[in-house]
């Protein structure tokens, strides 16, 4: 089981799933139509580091932050 | 790095950063404020920040001042920072000032586009996205 959060203004819930990999994920998350906008837009993050590639082999525990377009300053 | 809940106490900032580098033989401070405009009926602006990945974020630049013998500093506010003061202030401490002028703004311009905090205006009380002014990160559309 891996959780994903959403951080930032996309004020979402964290959703616990089943996934191998970062493309399972993208699957899942399609499923959803108040995500699929924010999608395109946000990047990735496993435990805290950023990532970039869908292939990535997810293990029990990941956590996974998507992190909408930011602005500080 | 420093976070703090509302408008930062710039001055204390400043002479503090000051203070303790009084004896390091830097020969530059180059220091940057950051203070909320009053536009477009805001009262405020109020942030989000995602401390792990911003801590990270600074942690490498840190890095990357250290390879040219310098240090960066930055505090940012957390929650609603009211018009007119100041919401973010970064430093660049140098031996010389050429390499501080150019970290500064390489710092603060990639601040802009990668470290992980959310902006909203506060209009009549609400905590409105200020999407149109946010940039995806570098990466971003991975699971599009």
């Amino acid at each position: 089981m891996i959780t994903v959060e959403f951080l930032g203004p996309i004020n979402k819930a964290p959703i616990e799933m089943e996934a191998d990999t970062l493309a399972d994920v993208s699957a899942r998350l399609k499923e959803d139509t108040e995500l699929t906008q924010w999608l395109e837009k946000c990047a990735v993050a496993i435990n805290d580091s950023m990532v970039s590639d869908l292939s990535v082999l997810l293990k029990e525990g990941d956590r996974i932050s998507i992190l909408p377009p930011v602005c500080g300053g | 790095m420093e976070l703090y809940q509302g408008s930062l106490e710039v001055k204390e900032i400043f002479g503090r950063w000051l203070d303790e580098q009084a004896a390091s033989n830097y020969g530059a401070y180059v220091p940057f404020v950051g203070i909320i405009r009053a536009e477009d009926g805001i009262e405020a602006l109020s942030f989000d920040i995602y401390e792990p990945i911003l801590k990270k974020w600074f942690d490498e630049w840190q890095a990357r001042a250290m390879e040219r013998g310098a240090i960066v500093k930055m505090a940012h506010a957390v929650g609603d920072v009211p018009i007119h003061t100041s919401s973010y202030v970064s430093a660049v401490f140098s031996p010389k000032r050429r390499v501080a002028l150019e970290l500064i703004e390489e710092f603060v311009e990639d601040f802009k586009a990668n470290a992980p905090i959310w902006k909203y205006d506060v209009k009549n009380g609400k905590r409105i996205y200020a999407e149109d002014r946010s940039t995806p990160m570098d990466g971003a559309g991975l699971l599009a």
